[in-house]
Protein backbone atom coordinates (compact mmCIF):
# COMPACT_ATOMS: atom_id res chain seq x y z
CA UNK A 1 0.00 0.00 0.00
CA UNK A 2 1.55 3.25 -1.08
CA UNK A 3 -0.72 5.33 1.07
CA UNK A 4 1.38 6.40 4.02
CA UNK A 5 0.85 4.51 7.26
CA UNK A 6 -1.90 6.17 9.27
CA UNK A 7 -0.86 4.53 12.49
CA UNK A 8 2.81 5.44 12.22
CA UNK A 9 4.72 4.82 15.38
CA UNK A 10 6.83 7.41 17.07
CA UNK A 11 10.07 5.75 16.00
CA UNK A 12 11.83 7.57 13.18
CA UNK A 13 15.11 5.88 12.48
CA UNK A 14 17.53 7.98 10.54
CA UNK A 15 20.96 9.46 10.13
CA UNK A 16 22.57 12.64 11.35
CA UNK A 17 25.43 13.77 9.13
CA UNK A 18 28.00 16.21 10.42
CA UNK A 19 29.17 18.45 7.59
CA UNK A 20 31.76 20.00 9.89
CA UNK A 21 33.60 16.72 10.25
CA UNK A 22 33.12 14.89 6.94
CA UNK A 23 36.39 14.74 5.02
CA UNK A 24 34.87 13.52 1.75
CA UNK A 25 36.76 10.22 1.71
CA UNK A 26 33.83 8.28 0.14
CA UNK A 27 34.41 5.37 2.55
CA UNK A 28 30.73 5.37 3.58
CA UNK A 29 29.63 5.16 -0.06
CA UNK A 30 32.11 2.41 -0.87
CA UNK A 31 31.20 0.32 2.14
CA UNK A 32 27.50 0.93 1.43
CA UNK A 33 28.02 -0.54 -2.02
CA UNK A 34 29.97 -3.43 -0.53
CA UNK A 35 27.38 -4.37 2.11
CA UNK A 36 24.29 -3.79 -0.01
CA UNK A 37 25.66 -5.77 -2.95
CA UNK A 38 24.75 -8.73 -0.78
CA UNK A 39 21.94 -7.18 1.21
CA UNK A 40 18.19 -6.46 1.06
CA UNK A 41 18.26 -4.81 -2.37
CA UNK A 42 21.08 -6.83 -3.90
CA UNK A 43 22.50 -6.81 -6.45
CA UNK A 44 23.66 -3.24 -7.01
CA UNK A 45 24.59 -3.68 -10.60
CA UNK A 46 27.16 -1.77 -12.60
CA UNK A 47 27.40 -1.68 -16.33
CA UNK A 48 30.22 -0.74 -18.67
CA UNK A 49 32.14 -0.96 -15.41
CA UNK A 50 35.53 -1.34 -17.05
CA UNK A 51 34.96 0.01 -20.52
CA UNK A 52 32.72 3.00 -20.37
CA UNK A 53 33.60 6.11 -22.27
CA UNK A 54 30.85 8.63 -22.69
CA UNK A 55 30.21 10.67 -25.75
CA UNK A 56 31.31 14.24 -25.12
CA UNK A 57 27.86 15.73 -25.58
CA UNK A 58 26.37 13.36 -23.04
CA UNK A 59 23.24 12.19 -24.75
CA UNK A 60 20.96 9.63 -23.25
CA UNK A 61 22.79 6.52 -24.30
CA UNK A 62 24.02 3.85 -21.93
CA UNK A 63 27.68 4.71 -22.49
CA UNK A 64 29.94 5.48 -19.60
CA UNK A 65 30.68 3.44 -16.51
CA UNK A 66 27.70 3.75 -14.22
CA UNK A 67 25.84 1.76 -11.65
CA UNK A 68 23.61 1.76 -8.61
CA UNK A 69 24.81 3.53 -5.48
CA UNK A 70 22.69 4.41 -2.46
CA UNK A 71 25.10 7.00 -1.13
CA UNK A 72 26.84 9.74 -3.08
CA UNK A 73 29.44 12.18 -1.82
CA UNK A 74 29.42 15.68 -3.30
CA UNK A 75 31.92 18.42 -2.53
CA UNK A 76 30.81 22.03 -2.59
CA UNK A 77 32.41 25.40 -2.26
CA UNK A 78 30.30 27.83 -0.25
CA UNK A 79 31.03 31.52 0.08
CA UNK A 80 33.83 33.50 -1.51
CA UNK A 81 37.30 34.69 -0.61
CA UNK A 82 38.33 34.48 3.01
CA UNK A 83 34.78 33.50 3.93
CA UNK A 84 34.72 30.64 1.43
CA UNK A 85 34.96 27.05 2.51
CA UNK A 86 34.92 23.57 1.13
CA UNK A 87 32.16 21.30 2.42
CA UNK A 88 31.98 17.58 1.77
CA UNK A 89 28.39 16.48 1.50
CA UNK A 90 27.22 12.85 1.69
CA UNK A 91 23.74 12.42 0.21
CA UNK A 92 21.46 9.41 0.59
CA UNK A 93 17.78 8.65 1.25
CA UNK A 94 16.42 10.89 4.03
CA UNK A 95 13.55 8.48 4.89
CA UNK A 96 11.06 11.39 4.78
CA UNK A 97 8.02 11.50 7.02
CA UNK A 98 5.82 12.31 4.01
CA UNK A 99 7.70 10.69 1.14
CA UNK A 100 6.06 11.51 -2.18
CA UNK A 101 8.16 8.72 -3.74
CA UNK A 102 5.96 6.26 -1.84
CA UNK A 103 2.65 7.93 -2.62
CA UNK A 104 3.25 8.12 -6.38
CA UNK A 105 4.13 4.41 -6.64
CA UNK A 106 1.39 2.77 -8.73
CA UNK A 107 2.07 -0.79 -7.56
CA UNK A 108 2.64 -0.62 -3.83
CA UNK A 109 6.25 -1.71 -4.27
CA UNK A 110 7.44 1.43 -2.46
CA UNK A 111 6.41 1.61 1.13
CA UNK A 112 7.15 3.29 4.43
CA UNK A 113 7.38 1.01 7.44
CA UNK A 114 5.04 1.74 10.32
CA UNK A 115 7.39 0.48 12.99
CA UNK A 116 10.47 2.59 12.26
CA UNK A 117 9.70 4.82 9.27
CA UNK A 118 12.22 3.21 6.93
CA UNK A 119 11.32 3.67 3.25
CA UNK A 120 11.88 0.51 1.20
CA UNK A 121 11.20 -0.90 -2.27
CA UNK A 122 9.88 -4.40 -2.85
CA UNK A 123 11.97 -5.51 -5.83
CA UNK A 124 9.49 -8.33 -6.54
CA UNK A 125 6.59 -6.01 -7.34
CA UNK A 126 8.35 -2.90 -8.70
CA UNK A 127 7.56 -2.37 -12.40
CA UNK A 128 10.43 0.05 -12.99
CA UNK A 129 8.25 3.03 -14.05
CA UNK A 130 10.77 5.41 -12.43
CA UNK A 131 8.04 7.80 -11.25
CA UNK A 132 9.33 7.59 -7.64
CA UNK A 133 12.72 8.87 -8.77
CA UNK A 134 10.96 11.83 -10.40
CA UNK A 135 9.12 12.53 -7.14
CA UNK A 136 12.27 12.44 -5.00
CA UNK A 137 13.93 15.86 -4.69
CA UNK A 138 17.07 14.34 -3.20
CA UNK A 139 18.12 11.98 -5.97
CA UNK A 140 18.04 9.12 -3.49
CA UNK A 141 16.55 6.55 -5.82
CA UNK A 142 18.62 4.96 -8.52
CA UNK A 143 17.17 2.72 -11.20
CA UNK A 144 18.85 -0.64 -11.68
CA UNK A 145 19.24 -0.84 -15.42
CA UNK A 146 20.03 -4.56 -15.34
CA UNK A 147 17.36 -5.59 -12.83
CA UNK A 148 14.62 -3.33 -14.25
CA UNK A 149 13.59 -2.10 -10.81
CA UNK A 150 14.22 0.92 -8.60
CA UNK A 151 16.69 0.70 -5.71
CA UNK A 152 17.46 2.87 -2.73
CA UNK A 153 19.05 3.11 0.70
CA UNK A 154 17.53 0.60 3.12
CA UNK A 155 19.06 2.22 6.20
CA UNK A 156 20.77 -1.19 6.36
CA UNK A 157 17.55 -2.78 7.58
CA UNK A 158 19.41 -6.08 7.28
CA UNK A 159 22.05 -4.94 9.79
CA UNK A 160 20.29 -2.82 12.38
CA UNK A 161 18.07 -5.68 13.59
CA UNK A 162 20.53 -8.45 12.79
CA UNK A 163 21.11 -10.55 15.87
CA UNK A 164 23.93 -12.42 14.18
CA UNK A 165 26.00 -9.27 14.47
CA UNK A 166 27.60 -7.90 17.59
CA UNK A 167 25.36 -5.24 19.08
CA UNK A 168 27.91 -2.53 18.31
CA UNK A 169 27.71 -3.44 14.62
CA UNK A 170 23.93 -3.11 14.41
CA UNK A 171 24.10 0.28 12.71
CA UNK A 172 24.04 1.21 9.04
CA UNK A 173 27.34 0.33 7.45
CA UNK A 174 27.99 3.93 6.40
CA UNK A 175 27.93 4.88 10.07
CA UNK A 176 30.20 2.13 11.31
CA UNK A 177 32.71 2.70 8.53
CA UNK A 178 33.06 6.47 8.82
CA UNK A 179 36.67 7.03 9.91
CA UNK A 180 36.00 10.46 11.37
CA UNK A 181 32.70 9.87 13.12
CA UNK A 182 30.75 12.24 10.90
CA UNK A 183 27.72 9.94 10.70
CA UNK A 184 25.32 9.12 13.51
CA UNK A 185 22.39 6.70 13.56
CA UNK A 186 19.45 6.65 15.92
CA UNK A 187 15.80 7.37 16.64
CA UNK A 188 15.00 10.94 15.66
CA UNK A 189 11.44 10.47 16.90
CA UNK A 190 12.71 10.27 20.48
CA UNK A 191 13.64 13.77 21.69
CA UNK A 192 15.89 12.23 24.39
CA UNK A 193 17.97 10.12 22.00
CA UNK A 194 21.63 10.90 21.40
CA UNK A 195 20.97 11.89 17.79
CA UNK A 196 18.07 14.20 18.73
CA UNK A 197 20.25 15.86 21.38
CA UNK A 198 23.01 16.32 18.84
CA UNK A 199 20.58 17.87 16.34
CA UNK A 200 19.27 20.26 19.01
CA UNK A 201 22.78 21.26 20.17
CA UNK A 202 24.26 21.81 16.74
CA UNK A 203 21.27 23.25 14.89
CA UNK A 204 20.68 20.24 12.66
CA UNK A 205 18.55 21.09 9.64
CA UNK A 206 16.44 19.63 6.79
CA UNK A 207 17.51 19.65 3.16
CA UNK A 208 15.14 21.51 0.81
CA UNK A 209 12.55 22.23 3.50
CA UNK A 210 10.49 24.06 0.84
CA UNK A 211 9.54 20.67 -0.64
CA UNK A 212 7.60 19.82 2.51
CA UNK A 213 8.63 16.15 2.57
CA UNK A 214 9.78 16.40 6.19
CA UNK A 215 13.04 14.44 5.89
CA UNK A 216 14.00 12.43 8.96
CA UNK A 217 17.75 12.58 8.30
CA UNK A 218 19.34 15.77 9.55
CA UNK A 219 22.50 17.61 8.58
CA UNK A 220 24.70 19.41 11.08
CA UNK A 221 26.10 22.65 9.64
CA UNK A 222 29.81 23.37 9.46
CA UNK A 223 30.87 25.18 12.65
CA UNK A 224 31.64 28.90 12.31
CA UNK A 225 35.09 29.64 10.94
CA UNK A 226 37.68 30.60 13.54
CA UNK A 227 39.19 34.04 12.95
CA UNK A 228 41.65 33.97 15.86
CA UNK A 229 44.27 31.52 17.08
CA UNK A 230 43.31 29.01 19.65
CA UNK A 231 45.11 29.03 23.01
CA UNK A 232 47.33 26.09 22.20
CA UNK A 233 50.51 27.58 23.66
CA UNK A 234 51.97 28.12 20.21
CA UNK A 235 53.46 31.54 19.53
CA UNK A 236 51.05 33.65 17.59
CA UNK A 237 53.71 35.51 15.58
CA UNK A 238 56.32 33.76 13.47
CA UNK A 239 58.62 36.81 13.44
CA UNK A 240 58.93 36.65 17.17
CA UNK A 241 59.84 32.97 16.98
CA UNK A 242 62.47 33.66 14.33
CA UNK A 243 63.97 36.48 16.38
CA UNK A 244 64.19 34.30 19.45
CA UNK A 245 65.76 31.48 17.44
CA UNK A 246 68.34 33.82 15.98
CA UNK A 247 69.26 35.06 19.43
CA UNK A 248 69.64 31.50 20.65
CA UNK A 249 72.24 30.53 18.04
CA UNK A 250 75.79 31.17 19.31
CA UNK A 251 77.56 33.33 16.77
CA UNK A 252 81.13 33.75 18.09
CA UNK A 253 83.12 32.97 21.17
CA UNK A 254 83.73 29.67 22.92
CA UNK A 255 80.66 27.54 23.40
CA UNK A 256 79.88 27.02 27.03
CA UNK A 257 79.41 23.32 27.14
CA UNK A 258 81.76 20.35 26.49
CA UNK A 259 79.57 19.12 23.61
CA UNK A 260 79.53 22.63 22.20
CA UNK A 261 83.36 22.82 22.28
CA UNK A 262 83.54 19.49 20.49
CA UNK A 263 81.20 20.72 17.76
CA UNK A 264 83.16 23.92 17.44
CA UNK A 265 86.35 21.90 16.91
CA UNK A 266 84.65 19.72 14.25
CA UNK A 267 83.39 22.85 12.59
CA UNK A 268 86.84 24.39 12.64
CA UNK A 269 88.47 21.26 11.16
CA UNK A 270 85.92 20.92 8.40
CA UNK A 271 86.18 24.60 7.58
CA UNK A 272 89.93 24.44 6.67
CA UNK B 1 13.90 15.89 -17.68
CA UNK B 2 14.93 13.27 -20.20
CA UNK B 3 12.26 13.19 -22.94
CA UNK B 4 11.60 9.45 -23.33
CA UNK B 5 10.20 8.64 -26.79
CA UNK B 6 7.80 6.02 -25.43
CA UNK B 7 6.18 8.44 -22.98
CA UNK B 8 5.90 11.21 -25.58
CA UNK B 9 4.27 8.81 -28.05
CA UNK B 10 1.99 7.47 -25.32
CA UNK B 11 0.70 10.84 -24.13
CA UNK B 12 0.20 12.28 -27.62
CA UNK B 13 -1.27 9.17 -29.29
CA UNK B 14 -3.57 8.23 -26.46
CA UNK B 15 -4.37 11.92 -25.95
CA UNK B 16 -5.60 12.19 -29.55
CA UNK B 17 -7.38 8.85 -29.16
CA UNK B 18 -9.20 9.99 -26.02
CA UNK B 19 -10.05 13.30 -27.66
CA UNK B 20 -11.56 11.41 -30.58
CA UNK B 21 -13.39 8.98 -28.29
CA UNK B 22 -14.75 11.91 -26.29
CA UNK B 23 -16.22 13.48 -29.44
CA UNK B 24 -17.48 10.15 -30.84
CA UNK B 25 -19.31 9.46 -27.60
CA UNK B 26 -20.92 12.89 -27.58
CA UNK B 27 -21.60 12.97 -31.31
CA UNK B 28 -22.94 9.43 -31.39
CA UNK B 29 -25.26 10.02 -28.48
CA UNK B 30 -26.23 13.46 -29.80
CA UNK B 31 -26.87 12.33 -33.35
CA UNK B 32 -24.21 14.62 -34.83
CA UNK B 33 -22.18 11.85 -36.44
CA UNK B 34 -22.71 10.73 -40.02
CA UNK B 35 -24.86 7.65 -40.29
CA UNK B 36 -23.67 4.32 -41.55
CA UNK B 37 -21.58 1.48 -40.26
CA UNK B 38 -18.38 2.70 -41.90
CA UNK B 39 -17.98 5.88 -39.87
CA UNK B 40 -18.76 4.17 -36.56
CA UNK B 41 -16.34 1.35 -37.28
CA UNK B 42 -13.47 3.49 -38.55
CA UNK B 43 -14.03 6.18 -35.91
CA UNK B 44 -14.09 3.86 -32.93
CA UNK B 45 -11.28 1.70 -34.32
CA UNK B 46 -9.12 4.81 -34.78
CA UNK B 47 -9.85 6.09 -31.28
CA UNK B 48 -9.32 2.77 -29.53
CA UNK B 49 -6.35 1.98 -31.78
CA UNK B 50 -4.59 5.24 -30.86
CA UNK B 51 -5.39 4.70 -27.18
CA UNK B 52 -4.20 1.10 -27.19
CA UNK B 53 -1.03 1.85 -29.15
CA UNK B 54 -0.24 4.62 -26.69
CA UNK B 55 -0.86 2.44 -23.64
CA UNK B 56 1.29 -0.34 -25.10
CA UNK B 57 4.06 2.15 -25.86
CA UNK B 58 3.95 3.37 -22.27
CA UNK B 59 4.79 -0.13 -21.05
CA UNK B 60 8.02 -0.06 -23.10
CA UNK B 61 9.16 2.61 -20.69
CA UNK B 62 8.88 0.13 -17.81
CA UNK B 63 11.76 -1.95 -16.53
CA UNK B 64 9.36 -4.85 -15.92
CA UNK B 65 6.50 -4.54 -18.46
CA UNK B 66 5.20 -8.00 -17.53
CA UNK B 67 4.23 -6.63 -14.12
CA UNK B 68 2.31 -3.63 -15.57
CA UNK B 69 -1.00 -4.98 -14.24
CA UNK B 70 0.20 -4.25 -10.71
CA UNK B 71 -0.05 -0.55 -11.51
CA UNK B 72 -3.85 -0.75 -11.18
CA UNK B 73 -3.69 -1.38 -7.44
CA UNK B 74 -2.71 1.93 -5.81
CA UNK B 75 -5.42 4.29 -7.06
CA UNK B 76 -5.90 5.62 -3.53
CA UNK B 77 -2.63 7.54 -3.60
CA UNK B 78 -1.04 7.39 -7.05
CA UNK B 79 -2.12 9.40 -10.10
CA UNK B 80 -0.29 6.93 -12.33
CA UNK B 81 -2.40 4.14 -10.88
CA UNK B 82 -5.57 6.23 -11.27
CA UNK B 83 -4.64 6.83 -14.90
CA UNK B 84 -4.31 3.08 -15.43
CA UNK B 85 -7.63 2.37 -13.75
CA UNK B 86 -9.39 5.11 -15.71
CA UNK B 87 -7.85 3.87 -18.97
CA UNK B 88 -8.94 0.28 -18.39
CA UNK B 89 -12.36 1.30 -17.10
CA UNK B 90 -12.99 3.48 -20.18
CA UNK B 91 -12.68 0.45 -22.47
CA UNK B 92 -15.88 -1.02 -21.01
CA UNK B 93 -18.40 1.71 -21.93
CA UNK B 94 -16.44 2.42 -25.13
CA UNK B 95 -16.73 -1.25 -26.12
CA UNK B 96 -20.44 -1.41 -25.28
CA UNK B 97 -21.04 1.85 -27.13
CA UNK B 98 -19.18 0.35 -30.10
CA UNK B 99 -21.30 -2.81 -30.02
CA UNK B 100 -24.48 -0.74 -29.99
CA UNK B 101 -23.35 1.60 -32.73
CA UNK B 102 -21.51 -0.77 -35.07
CA UNK B 103 -23.40 -4.05 -34.57
CA UNK B 104 -26.89 -2.85 -33.76
CA UNK B 105 -26.88 0.59 -35.37
CA UNK B 106 -28.19 2.03 -32.10
CA UNK B 107 -26.84 5.21 -30.52
CA UNK B 108 -29.85 6.26 -28.52
CA UNK B 109 -31.06 5.39 -25.06
CA UNK B 110 -28.86 3.02 -23.10
CA UNK B 111 -26.33 2.75 -25.95
CA UNK B 112 -26.04 6.50 -26.03
CA UNK B 113 -25.48 6.51 -22.28
CA UNK B 114 -22.51 4.18 -22.82
CA UNK B 115 -21.20 6.73 -25.31
CA UNK B 116 -21.46 9.51 -22.76
CA UNK B 117 -19.76 7.30 -20.16
CA UNK B 118 -16.94 6.64 -22.64
CA UNK B 119 -16.60 10.41 -23.13
CA UNK B 120 -16.45 10.90 -19.40
CA UNK B 121 -13.82 8.15 -19.08
CA UNK B 122 -11.74 9.81 -21.80
CA UNK B 123 -11.73 13.13 -19.95
CA UNK B 124 -10.91 11.43 -16.65
CA UNK B 125 -8.01 9.46 -18.15
CA UNK B 126 -6.39 12.49 -19.77
CA UNK B 127 -6.87 14.51 -16.59
CA UNK B 128 -5.14 11.73 -14.61
CA UNK B 129 -2.26 11.75 -17.10
CA UNK B 130 -1.87 15.47 -16.56
CA UNK B 131 -2.06 15.05 -12.80
CA UNK B 132 0.84 12.55 -12.82
CA UNK B 133 3.00 15.51 -13.82
CA UNK B 134 1.09 18.26 -12.04
CA UNK B 135 1.39 16.43 -8.71
CA UNK B 136 5.20 16.43 -8.62
CA UNK B 137 6.54 19.33 -6.50
CA UNK B 138 10.07 18.51 -7.65
CA UNK B 139 9.49 19.98 -11.13
CA UNK B 140 8.12 23.53 -11.12
CA UNK B 141 7.33 23.48 -14.86
CA UNK B 142 5.02 20.51 -14.24
CA UNK B 143 3.50 21.43 -10.92
CA UNK B 144 1.73 24.27 -12.63
CA UNK B 145 -1.98 25.15 -12.72
CA UNK B 146 -1.94 25.00 -16.53
CA UNK B 147 -0.49 21.48 -16.86
CA UNK B 148 -3.83 19.65 -16.68
CA UNK B 149 -5.74 22.22 -18.81
CA UNK B 150 -3.03 21.94 -21.49
CA UNK B 151 -3.22 18.12 -21.48
CA UNK B 152 -7.00 18.29 -21.84
CA UNK B 153 -6.91 21.01 -24.49
CA UNK B 154 -4.26 19.29 -26.61
CA UNK B 155 -6.20 15.99 -26.43
CA UNK B 156 -9.42 17.75 -27.43
CA UNK B 157 -7.67 19.67 -30.22
CA UNK B 158 -5.91 16.68 -31.80
CA UNK B 159 -9.02 14.51 -31.31
CA UNK B 160 -11.20 17.19 -32.92
CA UNK B 161 -8.86 17.42 -35.93
CA UNK B 162 -9.17 13.68 -36.59
CA UNK B 163 -12.92 13.79 -35.89
CA UNK B 164 -13.33 16.55 -38.47
CA UNK B 165 -11.36 14.57 -41.03
CA UNK B 166 -13.34 11.37 -40.45
CA UNK B 167 -16.69 13.13 -40.53
CA UNK B 168 -15.82 14.89 -43.78
CA UNK B 169 -14.36 11.72 -45.30
CA UNK B 170 -17.60 9.86 -44.61
CA UNK B 171 -19.66 12.65 -46.10
CA UNK B 172 -21.06 13.97 -42.84
CA UNK B 173 -21.57 17.54 -41.77
CA UNK B 174 -18.08 18.38 -40.55
CA UNK B 175 -18.64 22.08 -39.93
CA UNK B 176 -19.35 21.72 -36.21
CA UNK B 177 -16.16 19.76 -35.64
CA UNK B 178 -14.14 22.01 -37.94
CA UNK B 179 -15.03 25.12 -35.95
CA UNK B 180 -14.56 23.19 -32.72
CA UNK B 181 -11.04 22.35 -33.94
CA UNK B 182 -10.39 26.01 -34.68
CA UNK B 183 -11.61 27.02 -31.23
CA UNK B 184 -9.60 24.25 -29.52
CA UNK B 185 -6.49 25.24 -31.51
CA UNK B 186 -6.82 28.84 -30.38
CA UNK B 187 -7.36 27.64 -26.81
CA UNK B 188 -4.22 25.45 -26.98
CA UNK B 189 -2.19 28.37 -28.32
CA UNK B 190 -3.48 30.71 -25.62
CA UNK B 191 -2.87 28.19 -22.82
CA UNK B 192 0.63 27.34 -24.06
CA UNK B 193 1.60 31.00 -24.45
CA UNK B 194 0.42 31.71 -20.92
CA UNK B 195 2.25 28.59 -19.67
CA UNK B 196 5.52 29.46 -21.38
CA UNK B 197 5.36 33.05 -20.18
CA UNK B 198 4.73 31.82 -16.65
CA UNK B 199 7.55 29.25 -16.49
CA UNK B 200 10.00 31.70 -18.09
CA UNK B 201 9.32 34.42 -15.56
CA UNK B 202 8.96 32.33 -12.41
CA UNK B 203 11.79 32.35 -9.90
CA UNK B 204 12.90 28.87 -8.89
CA UNK B 205 12.27 28.23 -5.20
CA UNK B 206 15.01 25.65 -4.88
CA UNK B 207 18.64 26.69 -5.12
CA UNK B 208 21.94 24.97 -4.47
CA UNK B 209 21.84 26.89 -1.20
CA UNK B 210 18.53 25.42 -0.01
CA UNK B 211 19.37 21.98 -1.38
CA UNK B 212 22.56 21.77 0.67
CA UNK B 213 21.48 24.08 3.49
CA UNK B 214 24.78 25.91 3.00
CA UNK B 215 23.26 29.03 1.45
CA UNK B 216 23.94 31.05 4.60
CA UNK B 217 27.66 30.72 3.92
CA UNK B 218 27.40 32.40 0.52
CA UNK B 219 27.08 31.18 -3.04
CA UNK B 220 27.15 27.38 -3.22
CA UNK B 221 28.75 25.68 -6.21
CA UNK B 222 29.73 22.11 -6.96
CA UNK B 223 33.46 21.56 -6.59
CA UNK B 224 33.52 17.82 -7.13
CA UNK B 225 30.71 15.62 -8.41
CA UNK B 226 30.22 12.23 -6.73
CA UNK B 227 30.98 10.28 -9.87
CA UNK B 228 33.27 10.61 -12.87
CA UNK B 229 30.58 9.29 -15.22
CA UNK B 230 26.97 10.47 -15.39
CA UNK B 231 24.79 8.36 -13.10
CA UNK B 232 21.09 7.45 -13.41
CA UNK B 233 19.88 10.60 -11.68
CA UNK B 234 21.97 12.85 -13.95
CA UNK B 235 20.81 11.04 -17.09
CA UNK B 236 17.11 10.89 -16.19
CA UNK B 237 16.66 14.20 -14.38
CA UNK B 238 19.61 16.22 -15.63
CA UNK B 239 18.50 16.66 -19.23
CA UNK B 240 18.64 20.35 -20.17
CA UNK B 241 17.75 21.97 -23.44
CA UNK B 242 19.53 25.08 -24.67
CA UNK B 243 17.26 28.10 -24.50
CA UNK B 244 17.76 29.00 -28.17
CA UNK B 245 16.70 25.49 -29.21
CA UNK B 246 13.66 25.69 -26.95
CA UNK B 247 12.63 28.98 -28.54
CA UNK B 248 12.94 27.48 -32.02
CA UNK B 249 10.96 24.39 -31.04
CA UNK B 250 8.23 26.50 -29.46
CA UNK B 251 7.90 28.35 -32.75
CA UNK B 252 7.73 25.04 -34.63
CA UNK B 253 5.13 23.61 -32.22
CA UNK B 254 2.99 26.74 -32.49
CA UNK B 255 3.60 27.40 -36.18
CA UNK B 256 2.98 23.86 -37.39
CA UNK B 257 0.70 22.54 -34.66
CA UNK B 258 -1.66 25.49 -34.51
CA UNK B 259 -0.75 28.06 -37.20
CA UNK B 260 -0.48 25.75 -40.21
CA UNK B 261 -3.31 23.52 -38.98
CA UNK B 262 -5.70 26.46 -38.59
CA UNK B 263 -4.87 27.75 -42.07
CA UNK B 264 -5.58 24.28 -43.49
CA UNK B 265 -8.85 24.13 -41.54
CA UNK B 266 -9.92 27.46 -43.00
CA UNK B 267 -8.95 26.31 -46.49
CA UNK B 268 -11.07 23.18 -45.95
CA UNK B 269 -13.99 25.32 -44.80
CA UNK B 270 -13.67 27.45 -47.92
CA UNK B 271 -13.17 24.81 -50.63
CA UNK B 272 -15.39 21.93 -49.48
CA UNK B 273 -15.58 18.55 -51.24
CA UNK B 274 -12.58 16.30 -51.90
CA UNK B 275 -10.11 19.16 -51.54
CA UNK B 276 -11.44 19.76 -48.06
CA UNK B 277 -10.74 16.16 -47.01
CA UNK B 278 -7.13 16.49 -48.18
CA UNK B 279 -6.75 19.81 -46.34
CA UNK B 280 -8.29 18.30 -43.19
CA UNK B 281 -5.94 15.32 -43.41
CA UNK B 282 -2.96 17.66 -43.60
CA UNK B 283 -4.39 19.71 -40.74
CA UNK B 284 -4.71 16.60 -38.57
CA UNK B 285 -1.12 15.63 -39.39
CA UNK B 286 0.17 19.15 -38.63
CA UNK B 287 -1.76 19.37 -35.37
CA UNK B 288 -0.54 15.95 -34.24
CA UNK B 289 3.07 16.74 -35.18
CA UNK B 290 2.81 19.99 -33.24
CA UNK B 291 1.48 18.07 -30.25
CA UNK B 292 4.52 15.75 -30.35
CA UNK B 293 6.90 18.74 -30.38
CA UNK B 294 4.93 20.39 -27.58
CA UNK B 295 5.09 17.22 -25.48
CA UNK B 296 8.81 16.78 -26.16
CA UNK B 297 9.36 20.34 -24.95
CA UNK B 298 7.19 19.69 -21.89
CA UNK B 299 9.82 17.15 -20.80
CA UNK B 300 12.94 18.83 -22.14
CA UNK B 301 12.16 22.21 -20.56
CA UNK B 302 11.34 20.69 -17.17
CA UNK B 303 14.06 21.21 -14.60
CA UNK B 304 14.20 18.88 -11.62
CA UNK B 305 15.32 20.19 -8.23
CA UNK B 306 17.80 17.30 -7.83
CA UNK B 307 19.99 18.99 -10.44
CA UNK B 308 20.89 21.57 -7.80
CA UNK B 309 22.98 18.85 -6.15
CA UNK B 310 24.77 18.28 -9.44
CA UNK B 311 25.86 21.80 -10.31
CA UNK B 312 22.68 23.69 -11.25
CA UNK B 313 22.34 26.95 -9.34
CA UNK B 314 18.55 26.70 -9.16
CA UNK B 315 15.71 24.58 -10.51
Amino acid sequence: MTSLPTTAGTRKLGLVIDLDICVGCHACAVNCKEWNSGGHSAPMTDWNAYSGTESAEGGTDDAGAWGVWFNRIHTYEAGDGAEGRTVHFPRSCLHCETPACVEVCPTGASYKREEDGIVLVNADTCIGCKLCSWACPYGAREYDHADGVMKKCTLCVDRIYNENLEEIDRVPVCVSTCPVGARHFGDLGDPQSAVSTLVAERGGYDLMPEMGYKPVNKYLPPRPQKKTCGATGAPSRLEQLVAEATDAVPSTGAPATKGGRMLAWVDAVLSR
Amino acid sequence: MHPAASVIFFTTASGAGYGLLFLLGLAGAGGLAPGGLGFALVGLASALGLITAGLLASTFHLGRPERAWRALSQWRSSWLSREGVAAVATYLPAGLFGIGWVCLGETGGLWGAFGLLASLGAVATVACTGMIYASLPTIRQWRHPLTVPVYLAVALYTGALWMTLLTAAFGGAADTFLWLSVAAGIAVAALKLAYWRSIDSATPATTAGSATGLGHLGRVRLLEAPTTSRNYVMREMGYRIARKHATKLRLIAGGVGVGAALVLLLIAAAVGGGGAVLALFLAALAGSAGAVVERWLFFAEATHVVTTYYGAEAA
